[in-house]
């Protein structure tokens, strides 16, 4: 029965990104994934007595520089608030974070929609704050606290309830994990656990003409793209079914914070602390505000570059490619910019790209590095797409050779030597062979002559003989052109 | 010989030390003798380090024998009140819930004296995280007043104070955060300097109320102090409230320290004055006589918002220090309860067990006044009212160089005497409190005795950064009096 | 800021503050707490409308250090004042509702 209703999904979505800063937001512990238990630690990241935090600048530049790509404004004047909760991976039992005057607030970003123009959703405000630590449970009546990522500047980004499809959430979080990849201001490694996403899902349900709100939930911490898709599709449901269960609508104060079971795939409710939401936020009173001015502001965005979206709009348009192709290209910055530089030494676009999403990337892959890191210079392939061009080598001889490049390092006109992949396309030289063909078989030269059912199957094969006696190393188009040419 | 040389200020002793007229260890030895005879009666140490400091009096010694250069507190023994983290020792803050805590790392303050070679003897008593006025607050120890032992020492620099007078140390670092260097002083019969906001280093400095804690010097003479400043003050980049070379540039606060002020001009507030003891009153206006007497003028200043002052700082000061002391949990480091129920439980019975009443008392009001619904009326109100009680300062100090005024309301009162009755005890915080908020430096100095020969003491008060000539205001009072007598039974 | 402090709201208080207070205790904090808010009051005289809040002193800003790495503690000066440990972990009693991160 729930079917029937008429809804529309309400989401906004908090991300935490974790900046790549050598070292942590308020001391000079190294940021290192994977160290030994509680080793990247000191007296300041631990919360001891007397210890007291200094402002790490890069993490600082960095928030204003992701909030510049998201198109928010950014405050003049900023300070930094304490946010108190006890929890065993918080050793100051409380967090510094940003409460009334985050750094940036007010802006938007552009996220790819299938089959549709890009849809813009609002920032409220990124800010910039210290990471916890880890609990981890184990087995036993025990739980173990690792302090290593207490301190990692966290950059969390807020948006506006813009978002009404669990897609369109995943899209956001893609297209912000490219952003922050773009400007290297984050590995964004999902399995790392560089971004954490807490969406805040409602419904709003319109029934005999009137509108009802679900009450809100927040799921907790999701570090997948696909928990946090999956998350917003089950809510979706499972809301829907609560509101014509119990007809349940938003008070103040209803909110419900959810956790995300990935082996049963439900979210489950989280139990709430009577004052769970008594922060006690007051000014951090060991830090000074920062002032922004504009010569700072101008250093900073100065390491802006075209996003990926405007990227992939313009390989679009420019390169005449798939929008599928040109998402493809732009996902990281290297690639894209390998990608134009290749196109830039004169080869044709479409097929520059079809070698490097069809060879490069999958080459890549296997190898588990970076398109770029395969050894490959632009120039090279180039010099590869051009001879396809010119015929000197087929497009699957092209597609060999640009495996042949990586693995020997060699240039592609030696290797095709070397692989015999050189194409004949001398016309004269092919003549002489395709009048010997056609005087061979004159069974299929008559049926082509007729013009009749048989004629293209016919012409196909005698173009296959050709091809046979140069042992594949004719040019098809000029045999093709050739045998059109004799028997007109 | 040894009482002479204990009575030494410390400029003389280094001068002494440096010349061979003495040594490190001769000194060293004297203090911890006088420790072993008096300090079971006065109680002003939690920890003494014996071993490491006749060591370090050693080294001095053999230093300055080979002709190698010393620093300028080079084999000075010293004292330093134990909410200042160092790798020697456990560093409690007078707490049970941090007897048994070794600090990792030493205060940027403990790494400046062991740079310029000084003798640190041991830690000594305060009131728990520095939240008192009597030093009864201490969890682990009772300090008495050197001057008279049914009298409390005043705190929270107690310890500090105690040992100074008592010649148990040549001078000792406090911490000030709504009068704990002053006040002890005064109560003791030493010099007590709270520097500006950012002068010092707070790192390591175990935090009660951050935007107002500084560290000062207690010693028993004006050039000590600025003997101590020297070595002390400074920007230091681990803390980011430590002011920088172009707020506070490097002057050596000895130099021209004998030298009067010129056409000094002292401000007065009658009102505030009006309520102290009537011996302390009597003692400031014949300390404001002696400054007419040699050439200062004296203007009434208006600082209309003091009265207020209790009120904001008991809600700014606790508010942070909610905050500060949420770390101590049981989880990481310090006292944890036996067989908890659950994590929970281990903050709870944890802070419960390890934290004394007042520590209690003050973590509750500062958590009330920061929850939801009570932020603004408490908190923001309390920043806004310090907001005006700082304009009060910048408005006076644009007619005069400091401002003079007692320092407590009274001499050293009986222990127990306000314990029972914590908001009586805040109310006797009336005339130190203000500097704190305005973050502006106060010194305190003997200024006279009231009944039963207990210390009177003067404060002053000057602008942003003007110890240099604070401490030269205080030289000009010292070099005509002479209140700097030793304790009774001593 | 008129209204008097009541026991339970002392009792939510020490929750918040992580106290586990006695019933004794809660009572003598809430007279206590009551007369030093009743003197606290005496800031409403006061009309603040156009004050600037005053966090701190110091009329400086912008303290930022370089992203440079300095060398840690180690697992073992960490740990070294740990209640209790469990290899290189801090122990604390299982923890079952988890919703760690900020
Ligand atoms: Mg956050
Ligand atoms: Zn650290």
């Amino acid at each position: 029965m729930t079917s029937q209703l008429d809804y529309t999904l309400v989401v906004g979505l908090e991300i935490h990104v974790q900046l790549s800063t050598r070292s942590k937001l308020f001391c000079g512990c190294a940021v290192e994934f994977g160290a030994s238990a509680n080793s990247r630690v000191c007296p300041v990241c631990l919360g001891m007595p007397g210890v007291l935090p200094v402002m790490n600048r890069q993490a600082y530049e960095d928030s204003v520089l992701v909030a510049s790509a998201l198109n928010c404004k950014i405050a003049p004047f900023t300070k930094w608030d304490r946010k108190s909760y006890y929890y065993p991976d918080l050793p100051k039992n409380f967090q510094t974070t940003q409460y009334d005057l985050p750094l940036s607030y007010d802006g938007f970003i552009e996220i790819p929609i299938e089959n549709a123009g890009p849809k813009r959703v609002r920032i409220t405000r990124a800010h910039l704050e210290e990471d916890a630590g880890k609990n981890l449970h184990s087995s036993g009546p025990f739980s173990q606290v690792d302090l290593n990522r207490t301190g990692t500047p966290l950059l969390e980004i807020v948006t506006e309830p813009d978002l009404n499809a669990p897609a369109e959430v995943k899209a956001l979080a893609m297209e912000l994990q490219r952003i922050v990849r773009y400007l290297g201001v984050s590995e964004a490694d999902m399995q790392k656990g560089h971004m954490r996403f807490e969406p805040n899902i409602n419904l709003l349900i319109r029934k005999e003409g009137r509108e009802y709100k679900t009450p809100i939930t927040e799921v907790k911490n999701l570090n997948s793209f696909r928990a946090l898709e999956r998350s917003v599709a089950f809510e979706t449901q499972r809301q829907l079914d609560a509101f014509c269960e119990t007809g349940k609508t938003m008070v103040s104060g209803s909110k419900t914070t959810r956790g995300w079971d990935d082996g049963r795939q439900v979210t489950v409710l989280q139990r709430e602390k009577e004052e769970a939401h008594d922060y006690r936020y007051f000014p951090e009173p060991d830090l000074l505000p920062v002032e922004m001015d504009a010569a700072w502001l101008k250093r900073i965005q100065s390491r802006l570059c075209e996003l990926p979206l405007q990227k992939q709009t313009r390989f679009v348009h420019a390169y005449r490619l798939s929008p599928y192709d040109a998402g493809v290209l732009s996902a990281d910055r290297a690639t894209a910019d390998f990608f134009e530089k290749t196109v830039g030494h004169g080869a044709e676009p479409k097929r520059v790209c079809n070698l490097l999403t069809q060879v490069g990337l999958k080459l890549a892959n296997e190898r588990d590095c970076g398109l770029v890191e395969l050894g490959l210079t632009s120039r090279a392939v180039a010099d590869l797409v051009l001879m396809v061009t010119r015929g000197e080598v087929s497009a699957s001889g092209g597609n060999t050779l640009l495996e042949h490049m990586v693995t020997s390092g060699k240039r592609p006109e030696v290797l095709a030597d070397e692989l015999q992949l050189l194409q004949k396309s001398d016309s004269a030289e092919l003549e002489i062979i395709v009048d010997k063909i056609l005087q061979e078989q004159d069974k299929a030269v008559a049926e082509v002559r007729a013009r009749g059912k048989k004629a293209k199957k016919a012409q196909g094969f005698l173009l296959g003989q050709v091809m046979q006696r140069t042992g594949g190393q004719a040019n098809p188009q000029v045999v093709s052109e050739l045998l059109a040419k004799k028997l007109s | 010989m040894p009482k002479e040389l204990l009575n030494l200020g410390c400029k003389q002793l280094v001068d002494q030390i440096s010349a061979g007229q003495t040594s490190s260890l001769s000194a060293t030895e004297a203090v911890f003798t006088a420790i072993k005879a008096r300090n079971g009666e006065i109680g002003a140490f939690l920890a003494l380090f014996e071993a490491e400091a006749l060591a370090q009096a050693q080294s001095v010694d053999e230093r300055v024998a080979a002709g190698n250069a010393v620093g300028p507190l080079a084999g000075v023994p010293i004292a330093v009140k134990d909410n200042m983290c160092m790798t020697v020792g456990p560093t409690t803050c007078g707490s049970k819930i941090l007897e048994h805590f070794h600090a990792p790392y030493d205060a940027t303050v403990i790494e400046k004296l062991r740079a310029a070679d000084a003798v640190i003897i041991g830690k000594t008593n305060l009131d728990e995280f520095a939240m008192g006025s009597s030093t009864e607050n201490s969890g682990l120890k009772e300090t008495v007043n050197p001057w008279d032992s049914t009298r409390v020492p005043g705190g929270s620099s107690g310890g500090s104070a105690a040992a100074v007078a008592g010649r148990l140390c040549y001078a000792a670092l406090g911490s000030d955060t709504g009068g704990s260097i002053r006040q002890p002083a005064s109560f003791c019969g030493v010099v007590g300097l709270k520097p500006t906001y950012g002068a010092v280093s707070r790192f390591g400095l175990v935090a009660y109320g951050s935007s107002l804690d500084q560290i000062g010097p207690m010693t028993r003479c004006v050039p000590d102090s600025a003997l101590m400043m020297n070595v002390i003050a400074g920007h230091d980049p681990k803390d980011s409230t430590s002011v920088d070379e172009t707020l506070a540039p490097t002057i050596d606060f000895l130099a021209g320290l004998d030298d009067p002020v010129e056409g000094l001009t002292i401000g007065i507030v009658p009102d505030l004055t009006a309520g102290a003891q009537p011996e302390v009153r009597d003692a400031v206006t014949a300390a404001i006589d002696l400054y007419q007497s040699l050439g200062a003028k004296v203007v009434e200043v208006a600082l209309p918002h003091a009265e207020y002052a209790i009120a904001t700082y008991y809600v700014i000061a606790t508010a942070e220090a909610s905050s500060n002391l949420a770390r101590y949990d049981g989880v990481h480091y310090g006292h944890r309860t036996a067989d908890p129920k659950d994590y929970t439980e281990v903050y709870s019975k944890s802070r419960a067990e390890g934290f004394g009443q007042e520590v209690k008392r003050r973590i509750m009001l500062g958590t009330y006044v920061l929850s939801s619904g009570y932020y603004d009326a408490y908190y923001l109100k309390a920043l806004k009212v310090r907001n005006l009680i700082r304009a009060d300062f910048d408005r006076a100090f644009e007619q005069c160089q400091c401002i003079v005024m007692p320092v407590a309301p009274s001499t050293a009162f009986k222990r127990r005497e306000k314990t029972a009755d914590p908001l009586q005890m805040y109310l006797a915080d009336v005339y130190t409190i203000s500097a704190n908020l305005a973050g502006i430096p106060g010194l305190s100095i003997p200024c006279g005795r009231g009944s039963g020969q207990l210390p009177i003491g003067l404060q002053l008060l000057g602008p942003s950064f003007s110890e240099a000539t604070l401490l030269r205001i205080a030289r000009m009072y010292e070099h005509n009096t002479d209140w700097r007598m030793e304790p009774p039974g001593l | 800021m008129e209204q008097k402090i009541t026991e339970s709201q002392v009792e939510k208080v020490a929750q918040l503050s992580r106290l586990a207070l006695t019933p004794a205790e809660i009572t003598e904090f809430t007279g206590q707490l009551e007369s030093i808010l009743e003197y606290v009051a005496k800031l409403n005289e006061l009309e603040t409308d156009h004050v600037e809040p005053l966090a701190h002193c110091l009329p400086i800003t912008n303290c930022l250090r370089e992203d440079e790495i300095r060398e840690s503690m180690g697992a073992e000066k960490t740990l070294a004042n740990a209640p209790q440990r469990d290899g290189p972990f801090f122990r604390v009693p299982k923890i079952l509702d988890d919703h760690s991160g900020p």
